[in-house]
């Protein structure tokens, strides 16, 4: 229920809200206190017909469709904009001439210039505007002048087209991109009849979260390139999905036509996602079918990969296998991208076939010191702390991540908590960002690295505080000791890995001295009841903790590895990309189970097709630790999952694991359930990495520290092809502080070289506000390959000097 | 006694002086000594005493300006802000600019008073953009002013403090409604904003705010120096005082005449010396083009809020505006839709689209084009309209034409024939033809 805002600040938690009655149609209504007229007709079964009216927005009452009677009102009302007080007697167009006359005289109006596009127009089927018009309207029309043009479409970004003509001036679009996205660069342009959306002189409707626009317009106004008149909504199949691209778990809507996916939309979870997500999640789809790989592939004696039957396949990667499985000398590597059940599947493959616990899913900058917190605090952890609760904690503290960049429905649901004034939001970052200026968020100054330094030196925090740490915390030195001396003194801390399969695969045990459900490896309460769900004697299992990512690929690039099994790996997002292909060299045998082609499967022995997110049910854990479980949006793929091809291979080696199915494995983990902490014997913690100490003193002048993440639209592989994304990308730059531009004698759209001793970036600088002894880059956007061309990570040191390569913008 | 009719120059006493727009000219007149009075005074008393003197808003609505002030919560150290409106845009209206051009210094006074009174530490003076000449003379005044200790910090050493600011405004007619006003002031395109909050409790920058017409705050000095009984002495129990009536059109001598409410049409035509010559009057309008029109029949009618509610029309600006025989009400009436369809801020759908829509329609009928079922449709766009739209403006553009149509059916039904510059000759209804013709 949307209540008008009492104040500045909402009615707190715990102080009841007074409730009213009113009368609705000659029924009574008991509801707290200015309800709107319009939500209170929905309880009692009564849609006022409506269009600028929209839940999550602040009302404007501006296309005066909803008009109804009041009694002791002269004139008829909005019932989007009115709340409810104690004896209102209210008549919609139910019961009162007067609102029907009301609601059919705007309707009248606002189809007059309407153009008779219905049958070419993405909406027509779904349209607000059809269906009300139907309810609302008259039968024919008395308008005979000519009906006002507009050129068409205009070009709202790369992304978004707008036809005119078909706007109804609701102002949801802009109301939602500034209120809500906090990105106004969309507006309502000129007066009167001539009155339009558009957007500044240059200035495109580069929004993140642009195609939430699309989806709220009452009409067919706003169009996306990639959906225009491709589909009809009744030639659709509909699945409610869940986001497999970062570790926010927006559900979506997946609409296939004829097997393709056509177009996904934000659906409704007022837990998680609102009514929202981000054009990421929206758009970026397009590489499900694009130059999939649908056969398994094995590598023949003259080192080409040709096709093979899955039987032929699955055969010749167990007798490839059979040396590692003797020795036990294998690992495996994922991206994180699995789902849980899948995720689920590779560990049990691992312990009980392979009789590894070489396992990792982090193919980033990962330390053991990030390995021994996920271990600790987040793999066993419950639910939470949730959306609603970081909504209403006093402080929430953002520590190494970007929330626009890394979780964008997590800013959306702050930045609406911070409106509301129900929470406050601070950040540790060396840079200011538009993350923390549409949260309003106060900036606590860290060179990239120091964060830790810094958090340790902050005052308390109070009661309830959340913290919320995000992946590249993994390379900031004593900020995990910082976080966990303030989780003592009561802090929460909410773990934010950007992708979607991260936190499945911790919950899995994909990390090395970890089973299912946060279970030690090393507990032998913990193994016997593995050992009882998978079927095997506990002994079984590996008895000493494996190596993690960075173990695996030094042992693997120096021989000391029979087998490697690979999944979802983008070599690019390695630490250190050429490490990893030296270790993909080095393996004895290399399985890719894979989608596409990748550098991974250009070297594996067997490559195994698995199924894309669309073709198959599962589940992704998000952030919070959530079950996000879908089913498959297209059944009719054959695709196999990862877990089904491993047991395939489970059955072949003769070690077998059950039919992995979605359902068996879900059956198997919930028997398990998680590792009730208390009974824990920790294993103790391995010895923290020997990272660099944070660099204090006076050093060269260009020697600065690197930050450095993932823009949310960047160069990633799942992201591709889909031009429209693509051009509403940030484009790649270098940021430095004005003092120190100044001194290193660079101006601002200047080339500017960031270089380690493996390689350099050249791109424009940009002069922001910033630390000074900070450089920034982002990690993976085109022109930026920080891990290719730098081999750094966030914190790391770097030299920065005038750039004198062209920049190419790419 | 209430004095009900008769010239009676108050605002208006000393504008024969030439120099009356400096400051110099203006307290030789007596200026400022009713600030003098009310900085000594207390806040709330002032209140009190305008709220007395029953003075209305001369802006168009007539809210009472007492009632207005004391709407303002007077806790706490939050801003407050007092707004003149001053964009006086609607066609007949002109009286706030000839008042700021010829006595910019009154209209300053009653801006520190009230100010004083709502204890508003910053006043913005909002002006019609397209008239230069009254932004530099009040942005003079206030200069003057601000020189001689009158505006600033501790004004006449009496501790308060006061700023006020002039601003000119872009030219759009909405920009004259209230919260359009402030949206605008703020730096925002002028659209009606959704009330509540109203403005006296989230106004300017989300601050209390006190919007006044410039008529409504030259009446407050001489309040402040004369009191109640004496502004009580004028005009009738509901409509006290007097009235600056702007009266235009096909008059001999268009000007300003300032008499007391309850004066009628009649003597206002009188003393702007009847129709202009050898012409009869067809039909005039008593405030603006946003009111309702009349006929001869109702010259009588005294001037006031009540009598001319109950003929069915309102008071509006109070600035008559009078057509006589020449006059094609057809082609009055689609200009006035003009205005306002050019003037649509485009935020509500009835104001939008139904205004374009009557517009459209009646330039058919102004070219003979008009059909005898539009007559109809004409009345049910407006009624779909009035009453629905989200401000004012809306309903004003409703308004035209329905009284039009009740009192001059025959023109209407002859439109939809004869092209109306071929029944009423274009030149015969001009200024001009006036002075040159007969
Ligand atoms: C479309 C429109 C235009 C208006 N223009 C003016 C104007 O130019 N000057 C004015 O004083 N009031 C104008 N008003 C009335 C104001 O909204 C407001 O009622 C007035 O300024 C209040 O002042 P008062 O109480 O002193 O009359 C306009 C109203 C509307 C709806
Ligand atoms: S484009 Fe769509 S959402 Fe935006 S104002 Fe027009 S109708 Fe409303
Ligand atoms: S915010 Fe994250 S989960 Fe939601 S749509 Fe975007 S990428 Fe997907
Ligand atoms: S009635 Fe509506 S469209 Fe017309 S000026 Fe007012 S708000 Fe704007
Ligand atoms: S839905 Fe109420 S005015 Fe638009």
């Amino acid at each position: 229920m949307t209540a008008l805002a009492s104040g500045p600040a909402g009615p707190s938690a715990g102080e009841p809200e007074a409730l009213v009655t009113a009368v609705i149609d000659d029924v009574a209504v008991r509801v707290p206190v200015n309800t709107l007229i319009i939500r209170a007709a929905e309880l009692l079964g009564t849609w006022i017909p409506r269009f600028c009216d929209h839940p999550l927005l602040d009302p404007v009452a501006a296309c005066r469709q909803c008009l109804v009677q009041i009694d002791g009102m002269p004139k008829p009302q909005p019932a989007c904009a009115i709340g409810l007080t104690d004896g209102m007697v209210v008549r919609t167009q139910a019961t009162s001439a007067v609102a029907a006359e009301a609601q059919a005289g705007v309707m009248e109006f606002l189809l007059i210039n309407h153009p008779l596009d219905c049958p070419v127009c993405d909406k027509g089927g779904e349209c607000p505007l059809q269906n009300q018009a139907m309810s609302s309207g008259r039968p024919t029309s008395r308008f005979t002048e000519p009906k006002r043009t507009f050129p068409k479409p205009l070009a709202l970004s790369s992304q978004v087209l707008l036809d005119r003509e078909r706007c109804v001036s609701c102002a949801r679009c802009t109301r939602f991109s500034d209120q809500i996205a906090g990105d106004p660069f969309i507006d309502l342009l000129e007066r009167g009849s001539a009155q339009q959306v558009g957007i500044g002189d240059g200035v495109p409707f580069d929004s993140y979260f642009s195609g939430n626009t699309i989806q709220i317009c009452p009409v067919g106004a706003l169009t996306s390139t990639s959906y225009r008149f491709r589909s009809r909504p009744f030639d659709l199949v509909s699945t409610p999905t869940v986001c497999e691209h970062c570790a926010a778990g927006c559900a979506l809507r997946t609409d296939l036509r004829r097997g393709q996916v056509m177009r996904r939309l934000a659906w409704e979870d007022p837990a998680v996602n609102e009514e929202w997500n981000c054009d990421k999640g929206r758009f970026a789809f397009t590489y499900i079918s694009h130059e999939r790989i649908t056969e398994p592939l094995i590598r023949d004696r003259e080192g080409v990969l040709q096709r093979a039957s899955w039987s032929e396949a699955i055969a010749h990667a167990a007798r490839l296998l059979a040396p590692a499985l003797e020795h036990g000398r294998s690992a495996v590597l994922t991206g994180g991208r699995l789902t849980w059940e899948d995720a689920c599947a590779y560990g049990r493959f691992a312990r009980t076939v392979l009789g590894t616990d070489d396992v990792d899913f982090r193919n980033r900058p990962a330390s053991a010191a990030e390995a021994e917190f996920l271990r600790s605090h987040v793999a066993a952890a419950p639910l939470g702390p949730t959306y609603d609760e970081i909504c209403e904690a006093p402080l929430v503290m953002v520590v190494a991540t970007d929330l626009e960049d890394e979780c964008p429905i997590l800013l959306l649901r702050l930045r609406a908590a911070v409106r509301r004034g129900s929470t406050q939001v601070a950040e540790i970052s060396p840079v200011a960002t538009g993350a923390q200026r549409k949260l309003s968020a106060t900036r606590v100054n860290a060179t990239a690295g120091q964060e830790g330094a810094v958090l340790a030196a902050l005052n308390a925090f109070p009661a309830g505080t959340v913290i919320i740490l995000g992946e590249r915390a993994a390379t900031v030195p004593g900020l995990f000791e910082a976080v966990g001396a303030r989780i003592a003194a009561g802090a929460r801390v909410a773990w934010l890995p950007r992708r979607a399969g991260e936190r499945g695969a911790l919950a899995a045990g994909l990390l090395p001295g970890l089973l299912p459900g946060g279970r030690p490896l090393l507990d032998p309460a913990a193994r016997a009841e593995v050992g009882r769900a998978w079927g095997v004697d506990p002994s079984l299992l590996p008895t000493a903790p494996g190596r993690d990512a960075a173990g695996i690929t030094e042992a693997a690039a120096a021989g000391e590895l029979d087998a490697l099994i690979v999944a979802g790996v983008d070599t690019r997002d390695a630490p250190d990309p050429h490490a990893l292909r030296a270790a993909l060299a080095g393996a004895g045998v290399l399985i890719s189970l894979e989608q596409r082609h990748t550098e991974v499967t250009a070297q594996a022995d067997v490559v195994l097709p698995v199924a894309a997110v669309t073709e198959k049910a599962g589940t992704f854990l998000d952030f919070e630790g959530r079950a996000r479980p879908f089913p498959a949006a297209d059944r009719q793929s054959g695709a196999l999952t990862d877990a089904r091809v491993l047991a395939l291979l489970a059955d072949e080696i003769g070690r077998p694991m059950g039919a992995q199915t979605v359902a068996a494995v879900r059956a198997e983990q919930v028997g398990l359930g998680r590792w009730q902490a208390g009974s824990a014997t920790r294993s103790a913690p391995p010895p923290r990495a020997g990272r660099p100490a944070a660099v204090t003193g006076a050093q060269d002048a260009g020697r600065l520290r690197l930050a450095t993440w993932h823009t949310l639209l960047d160069a990633g592989v799942l992201q591709r092809p889909e031009p429209g994304l693509a051009g509403t990308q940030r484009p790649a730059v270098v940021r430095l502080a004005a003092a120190t531009a100044t001194r290193l004698n660079l101006t601002a759209g200047s080339p500017c070289t960031v270089r380690t001793e493996h390689g350099a970036i050249t791109l424009p600088l940009v002069i922001t506000e910033m630390d000074e002894a900070t450089v920034w880059l982002p990690t993976n956007s085109p022109g930026s390959a920080v891990r290719t061309a730098l081999r750094a990570a966030h914190g790391d040191e770097v030299t920065v000097e005038a750039g004198h390569a062209p920049v190419v913008s790419s | 006694m209430s004095i009900t009719s008769g010239l009676t120059p108050v605002i208006t006493r000393d504008w024969a002086t030439p120099d009356l727009f400096t400051l110099a000219g203006y307290q030789r007149t007596g200026g400022y000594s009713a600030l003098r009075t009310a900085l000594a005074s207390d806040p709330a008393s002032i209140i009190t005493l305008v709220k007395d003197s029953g003075l209305r808003g001369r802006g168009g609505a007539g809210f009472p300006t007492g009632l207005k002030w004391s709407f303002v919560p007077q806790g706490g150290n939050t801003p407050r802000y007092l707004v003149v409106n001053a964009d006086e845009s609607e066609p007949g209206a002109c009286k706030d600019i000839p008042l700021m051009l010829i006595d910019p210094h009154l209209l300053v006074e009653g801006v520190l008073i009230a100010s004083h009174a709502i204890r508003a530490g910053h006043a913005f003076i909002y002006i019609r953009g397209e008239v230069p000449e009254a932004v530099r003379r009040v942005a003079g005044a206030v200069r003057e002013a601000r020189a001689a200790g009158l505006i600033g910090r501790n004004i006449l050493g009496s501790g308060v403090d006061i700023e006020v600011t002039v601003h000119a405004g872009a030219g759009a007619y909405i920009c004259g409604e209230e919260t359009a006003l402030l949206d605008s002031l703020e730096g925002y395109r002028g659209q009606p904003r959704l009330k509540p909050p109203f403005p006296a409790v989230a106004g300017l920058y989300a601050a209390p705010t006190v919007i006044n017409n410039v008529e409504t705050l030259a009446n407050v000095p001489l309040i402040v120096a004369n009191g109640v009984t004496w502004f009580r002495g004028f005009g009738t129990e509901q409509s006290p005082g007097f009235k600056l009536f702007a009266v235009s059109g096909h008059v001999t001598r268009p000007g300003i005449y300032e008499a007391p409410f309850g004066v009628t049409m009649r003597e206002l035509l009188d003393y702007a010396g009847g129709m202009r010559r050898g012409s009869r009057l067809k039909f005039w309008i008593p405030g603006g083009c946003s009111v309702p029109m009349l006929t001869p029949d109702h010259l009588d009618v005294p001037l006031t809020y009540e009598n001319l509610q109950a003929v069915g029309t309102m008071m509006g600006t109070g600035t008559p505006m009078l057509f006589d025989h020449t006059t094609s009400v057809v082609k009055a009436v689609a200009r006035w839709l003009s205005f306002y369809e050019h003037e649509s801020c485009g935020k509500c759908t009835p104001c939008r689209e139904g205004t374009a829509w009557v517009a459209d329609i009646l330039h058919g009928f102004e070219q003979g084009r008009g059909e005898r079922q539009q007559l109809t449709l004409l009345n049910d766009v407006c009624s779909q309209i009035a009453g629905r739209s989200f401000c004012a403006l809306g309903d004003a553009a409703a308004t035209p034409y329905p009284a039009a149509v009740h009192h001059f059916p025959a023109e209407f039904h002859a439109a939809t024939e004869t092209p109306v510059d071929v029944t009423f000759d274009p030149m015969l209804t001009t200024v001009f033809a006036a002075a040159g013709r007969r």
